[in-house]
């Protein structure tokens, strides 16, 4: 549902669009790309979060176990939009964005639902920039398709996560429990 | 073992109830339902109310409902502080669309000043 949450008044950006290839803070080259048929991807996504190191989950995602991972990457892939990060034949890292609708088959125009944001990157790839670069492509890609409005929520006392959205443009919309809900304007 | 379920008029309320009347009936207990004011809620008060004394004349179990007025977190922990329980029941969050638990202001504040063990349900 569009506005229930409060929004930036101003878009943040520009942002830039995927494809793009990188070099990371260790020299490694990271091919960014958006994936239109996740299907394709989806394979790829999922050995990544069998290899994610469970201790950074937040708020219970991703599951663990196999099974558990592609019912839920399955679950929310139709409708979803997704930026993988690869490292040679490996997804390293996978940003995506999920509509906050009871049916997101009847979603006519994307700039009518707010989308949720979540964002993880496989542990031997944190702190290389990979996370900023992939966040920043996602948000290019999103407004390239019409999106305007992203919300996240992120443990309140996680704060890289926190600098991190707020680097890129996202505002804090409230502070009343352990999460710090977030949003930003595309 | 004497519990105290706190519930709104939420979705996760009613699974909370339902499972705390099903573990009830299994283990004996003896059971408390506050019903809080929540506004935003899907049901109101006596809407839950209603639903609570349904779901106990279904199930025959016997327990007390109460009504608390203010403040949900703060009204619940109050009761649970004045009764001789061991134990406060509350819906364990929701899920984002994208798969995440979410806990409210509710539930933390429950979490933080209940002076006995806190059960979420999930």
């Amino acid at each position: 549902m569009a506005g229930t949450r409060p929004y930036p008044d101003d878009p943040a950006g520009p942002f830039p669009s995927p494809p793009t290839t990188v070099e990371d803070r260790e020299g490694r080259s990271i091919e960014i790309r958006a994936t239109n048929d996740f299907e394709e991807t989806l394979e790829d996504v999922v050995e990544m979060y069998v290899a994610f190191d469970p201790t950074d989950r937040a708020q219970g995602i991703p599951p663990t176990g196999e099974s558990r991972i592609r019912n839920w990457l399955e679950t929310i892939a139709d409708e979803s939009v997704n930026v993988v990060a690869y490292h040679e034949d490996d997804v390293v890292a996978h940003a995506m964005l999920v509509p906050d609708t009871d049916d997101p088959s009847a979603v006519e125009d994307r700039s009518d639902v707010e989308w949720e944001l979540a964002i993880f990157v496989l542990q031997e790839y944190q702190r290389a920039g990979i996370g900023t670069k992939l966040l920043e492509h996602l948000l290019g890609h999103a407004g390239d398709i019409g999106i305007e409005q992203v919300w996240l929520t992120v443990e309140r006392w996680n704060n890289p996560a926190i600098a991190l959205y707020e680097r890129v443009g996202f505002e804090a919309t409230g502070t009343e429990s352990f999460e710090q809900e977030m949003a930003i304007r595309l | 073992m004497n519990v105290l379920v706190g519930l709104v008029g939420s979705d996760e309320s009613l699974k909370t109830l339902q499972q705390t009347i099903e573990r009830t009936r299994e283990v004996g207990d003896d059971l408390t339902i506050a019903v809080v004011e929540k506004p935003e809620s899907k049901r109101s008060q006596e809407e839950m109310v209603e639903r609570t004394e349904e779901l106990l004349t279904e199930t025959g179990i016997d327990a007390e409902i109460v009504t608390l007025e203010g403040d949900p977190g703060s009204a619940l922990v109050d009761h649970a502080e004045q009764g001789e329980f061991d134990q406060l029941v509350i819906g364990g969050g929701t899920l984002s669309p994208m798969g995440k638990i979410q806990l409210g202001p509710i539930t933390e504040f429950v979490l933080l000043n209940a002076p006995t063990t806190v059960k979420l349900v999930r």
